[in-house]
């Protein structure tokens, strides 16, 4: 290495904002990406404060608008909220559970400018689909999927897989083609948050995600073109880290429902990282000057192998909060990567899955007999998630 | 993919938009969880899709626009391509 300085690189723009409106939620799904302690957020701000971020983002060249929470609809506002997104000429999508959608809302929100919409489904069939988001949500579910292709809307169905449903795949598609669904991601649980709580509940072993992706293959010759499937695959199987964000401060912004500017959804449990909020500074000196959103960016921060990999520029060292989240330092090499000299404690979580599968211990909720306790997310339970173990009761 | 007649009118596809961005200096095209920056004639070809306009009229108008003739191929390989890829379509 020469001796010379280290200047920050020149950021791109914020092309991408995702607003999480609000932590508030119906369902109390055990896969949530939403911080663990987020019943000890902030108030959400106000809908003028959400309008000026629209604007000043806008300004900066962010043009992909992903409204989120929480539930999003749960705001009475969003519909002033995405007007206000239409008029500046962002591409709106909005990421629900489908839970209020009713025909008023929609409606307006179509007469808003709403661009897309992202609905999420647990499982295919109501038992598992109440079980895993701990309510009573299927025949809604397949209302509000009527509704969304009514409106003219591509039917996009997120499914998030883990051990409890993953062998469900074949049904999953069944149901998915009988509502329509023109797209359907099925998205493996990535480890964070309320999900990170459950990891030993949730991970699948890998014969079950073979069987699954097999399944899905199997139905795509099926069909054929008329629904397309993303499967993608848990980090935790693979040996190359997933290229986060494109590496943190580089094209995404995420802003929490008291404000907090994040470089991604999950950064708020990053030790260290002093995040600005909205109701202090603009976006302009958020995403150009704070130090919490220049943290990342560039290979300064790199700590072996990644320092001197070849693969740096295509991965970014993968995600800093799983690195944390595992390794307890998140400027380590994210251990998916099977050079990280940590790589073991993906793979010792994988061989743990293998044996709860093989031994059959399918869990269940808390008022069950097995000694496995998944946690729901919820207000009662929110608390603050400790890197290597699974929660800090205090 | 079937031959595309002259007489076809593509147009962006549904739920996708395209437009300029000054940030980017570029035309890009928005989808759910993506967004394609597009090259110079990319741009200049898809903003011309608008399910209106015929094939044969979208070569001419770029021919008149651009003082060049012969783009016919080049545009044809650019809207199958892009067909294919899902961001436009030719409704019926």
């Amino acid at each position: 290495m020469s001796g010379a300085p280290y200047t920050a690189p020149q950021a791109g723009p914020p092309l991408w904002l995702l607003l999480e409106l609000t932590y508030r939620c119906p369902l109390h799904c055990v896969f949530c990406y939403n911080p663990t302690d987020f019943a000890r957020t902030g108030p959400e701000i106000a809908t003028a404060d959400w309008v000026r971020v629209l604007r000043e983002a806008r300004a900066l060249g962010a043009v992909q608008l992903g409204l989120s929470g929480g539930e999003p609809l749960v705001r009475e506002d969003l519909e002033v909220i995405v007007a206000e997104a239409h008029a500046l000429g962002y591409y709106i999508n909005l990421i629900t559970s489908g839970v209020g959608l009713t025909r008023a809302r929609i409606a307006a929100l179509k007469a808003a400018g709403l661009d897309h919409i992202q609905l999420s489904f647990q499982d295919s069939t109501r038992e598992m689909n109440d079980f895993l988001s701990s309510t009573r949500t299927f025949e809604l579910k397949a209302q509000v999927a009527a509704l969304i292709r009514e409106y003219g809307y591509p039917m996009v169905l997120n499914v998030v897989l883990h051990r409890l449903n993953i062998d469900h795949v074949g049904q999953i598609l069944e149901m998915a083609q009988a509502l329509g669904a023109q797209y359907v991601e099925l998205a493996n649980t990535q480890y964070y948050g309320w999900a990170w709580l459950n990891r030993e509940q949730l991970l699948p072993s890998r014969a079950q995600l073979e069987h699954a992706e097999a399944a899905t293959q199997r139905f795509r010759a099926r069909v054929g073109g008329q629904m397309q499937i993303y499967f993608v695959v848990p980090d935790y199987f693979e040996t190359r880290p997933k290229a986060c964000m494109k590496g943190l401060g580089s094209v995404f912004l995420a802003i929490a429902p008291d404000g907090t500017a994040m470089p991604c959804h999950a950064a708020r449990m990053l030790p260290g990282l002093d995040l600005p909020n909205v109701q202090q500074s603009d976006i302009r000196s958020i995403w150009y000057d704070s130090p919490a959103f220049n943290r990342f960016r560039g290979e300064a921060w790199m700590k072996e192998p990644c320092r001197s990999c070849p693969e740096r520029s295509k991965d970014f060292g993968g995600c800093r909060c799983q690195a944390y989240l595992l390794t307890g330092d998140p400027d380590n090499t994210d251990p998916v990567c099977d050079l990280s000299p940590q790589h073991a404690l993906v793979t010792e979580a994988v061989a743990r899955a293998e044996r709860a599968a093989r031994a059959g211990s399918t869990p269940r909720p808390a008022s069950g007999v097995r000694e496995q306790v998944l946690i729901f997310r919820d207000h009662r339970t929110s608390i603050p998630v400790v890197p290597g173990g699974r929660a800090d009761r205090r | 993919m079937s031959d595309l007649p002259d007489t076809a009118r593509p147009a962006i596809a549904q739920g996708l938009r395209l437009q300029w961005e000054p940030a980017q200096e570029a035309h890009v095209l928005l989808y759910p969880e993506g967004m394609v920056k597009l090259n110079g004639s990319a741009g200049a070809i898809m903003s011309r899709c608008d399910g209106v306009r015929t094939l044969a009229e979208i070569v001419a108008d770029l021919e008149r626009s651009y003082g060049l003739s012969g783009l016919e191929a080049d545009v044809r390989a650019f809207v199958r391509l892009a067909l294919e890829k899902r961001w436009l379509e030719v409704r019926a």
